[in-house]
């Protein structure tokens, strides 16, 4: 399949493997985490008022699913500020290693590897979303509470593993970077297997060895195996969209997981944040009370076991109509890839109708982000209550429909035959529907 | 494997612009095409709707094309607001009070209306729906899935 090796052209190969653009960004972000926890914890408590609510639930949670994912995809992690001090700390320096890094580098444990954590992570997203969304001091002590766990992590266990094994956004960019345009691959395989160094593999955050890599879920497009490439034979491609997506891939049953946590989560938040029902939204704003702990129920049920069942149950119909006969462990792992794009284009879809209203906050929270009554740049008065519009409604369905194309396509190409796809199809045509109705119903 | 010549190639690449042009068109009719379905006679509509921290009662409305409709915001806690998405029509309501406007429901479709007066935490998530007419939408994005499933298994090349 055809790839676009970016590291041929000088400008762009000097800027990869310069470590500087890369800091510098970087630098920008974590100072900008930093203002959006302070901001959280002595800015307005009112939502729209406060840089905290705005810039992470609205500005950048957009950012990520209709930016970072769909053209760069983990390029986020690549600048994301969250394992920043404990990479400095591992390293003993804090553009480059030193040799002199501190903490202990244990192998995190082997039973809770995968995307478990991460999946569970998400439902926990999902169950508190509606405080966190709206609080912002919620949100401040969530981000302090993360970044701190991640440097205790990165002072006991090796290389980045909060971003591999814990965070939920992790997870999230992961699956959805199987349907990204960018990979990490090696030039000339023969060149890597003879040499005996292994240099990239010892300066990887995220514990990679570019020649195995076979999927970019795990890659977190940091560069450090195309700066200490002692060859020059790695290759930072753009890609199809959907490359890692095949017939002979390997997929794991914690990726269906947290595909199926994904899809859920975005039905639930359609139906808590864009829909009509108040009561809904009390119960799930309410943690601790009785409507809450109904919520959380259904929530939980839906997640954990209708979406799951049904799933099961078109992969189990799916396995049967085979020319090979899989084990269904097997087959739960392998038909998970339709999860990717289904889920990736339901997520942008959501994002239209979530984001694209309150986009109109954004300006005045950069006027004044504390909401302290300042007017730095003169626009915080410009609010409005925002609207969805003719084009975005239409906008949504051309979505969804592009979305059902995708893992349809998929569903076929990872089948023996159209009969064996038929039931994962219909299985991503019922949640189409679900999410269409609950967007534009 | 063996090198098609350039006629053939040039012919193949036709065939598949011709493909992509006609399923462009096809959509453009799923989701432009008029629906024959007559309107219903246009009438007067009186609607109350209650606003409390974070709902509208009734939070989903049907209402006919052409309809007049005269809305009696009334708030049973704190301010707040009534902005109906696609009409410039708002409305905001004291504690205890109503508020009352009128507007020609002109054009079909689904339309959230919203809370424009921040009422609490869950204030930017206060939502209900005015449903005119048929949703319309909703069929197109039905019809244009099944679409979506039929040219998805037709654009695999199938080993024989």
């Amino acid at each position: 399949m055809t790839r676009l090796d970016l590291t041929q052209f000088p400008i762009i190969q000097k800027i990869l493997y310069s470590r500087w653009p890369q800091f510098l960004v970087r630098a920008i972000t974590l100072a900008g985490f930093i203002f959006t926890i302070l901001a959280g914890i002595l800015g307005s408590i009112v939502g729209s008022h406060n840089f905290a609510i705005i810039f992470v639930w609205i500005a950048w949670w957009t950012a990520l699913k209709l930016f970072f994912i769909p053209f760069g995809g983990r390029s986020w992690c690549s600048i994301c500020p969250i394992p920043m001090p404990g990479e400095w700390l591992q390293n003993g320096g804090i553009l480059q290693p030193s040799g002199k890094g501190i903490g202990l580098r244990k192998k995190w444990p082997k039973v809770l590897r995968g995307n478990w954590l991460q999946a569970g992570g998400f439902l926990m997203v999902g169950l508190f979303g509606a405080l966190t969304l709206t609080s912002a001091r919620i949100t401040a002590i969530i981000l302090l509470a993360i970044i701190v766990l991640a440097l205790l992590l990165s002072l006991i266990y090796e290389r980045r593993s909060f971003c591999n094994y814990l965070c939920p956004i992790g997870g999230f960019t992961g699956l959805y970077a199987q349907a990204g345009p960018v990979e990490v691959r090696v030039k000339n395989a023969k060149v890597c297997a003879e040499h005996a160094e292994k240099t990239c593999y010892n300066a990887c955050p995220w514990g990679q060895y570019p020649l195995a890599l076979k999927s970019s879920a795990n890659c977190g497009l940091c560069m450090e195996c195309l700066r200490v490439c002692p060859t020059d034979n790695i290759a930072v491609n753009m890609r199809p969209w959907g490359s890692d997506f095949g017939p002979k891939t390997k997929h794991r049953l914690d990726e269906a997981f947290l595909g199926l946590v994904m899809l859920a989560s975005v039905l639930v938040d359609s139906a808590v944040f864009l829909g009509p029902w108040g009561q809904l939204k009390t119960a799930a704003y309410e943690i601790g009370s009785i409507p809450w702990f109904i919520f959380a129920g259904i929530f939980l049920f839906g997640a954990l076991v209708v979406l799951p069942g049904f799933y099961a149950a078109s992969v189990w119909v799916a396995n049967r109509m085979g020319n090979i006969q899989n084990s269904f462990r097997k087959s739960l792992s392998h038909f998970s890839q339709v999860l990717v794009p289904l889920g990736l284009i339901a997520w942008i879809a959501f994002t239209v109708s979530f984001a694209f209203v309150k986009f109109t906050y954004i300006l005045p929270v950069i006027s004044d982000p504390f909401g302290w009554g300042w007017n730095l740049i003169g626009n915080s008065n410009t609010a409005w209550v925002g609207e969805t519009t003719t084009f975005s409604l239409f906008f949504q369905v051309i979505l969804l429909s592009l979305g059902l194309f995708w893992a349809s396509r998929v569903a076929r190409q990872i089948s023996d035959s159209t009969k064996q796809a038929l039931p994962l199809i219909a299985f991503c045509a019922v949640f189409n529907l679900s999410l269409l109705w609950l967007l534009i119903g | 494997m063996m090198r098609q010549s350039p006629n053939i190639l040039k012919q193949n690449k036709l065939k598949q612009w011709t493909r992509i042009t006609i399923l462009l068109l096809l959509c453009l009719v799923i989701l432009f095409v008029p629906f024959p379905i007559p309107d219903a006679p246009p009438t007067d509509r009186h609607i109350r709707i209650e606003a409390s921290m974070f709902q509208f009662t009734p939070s989903e409305i049907k209402i006919n094309k052409g309809d007049h409709v005269t809305v009696d915001l009334v708030s049973t806690d704190v301010v707040h607001g009534f902005s109906l998405d696609g009409y410039n029509f708002e409305l905001k309501a004291d504690p205890g009070q109503t508020s009352s406007g009128s507007f020609i429901a002109n054009r079909t479709g689904v339309f959230r209306f919203r809370c424009s007066v921040a009422c609490g935490n869950l204030h930017p998530f206060m939502i209900g729906k005015l449903q005119i007419g048929p949703n319309l939408l909703l069929f197109r994005g039905i019809i244009l899935g099944f679409l979506a499933i039929i040219v998805a298994l037709l654009s695999i090349k199938t080993k024989k």
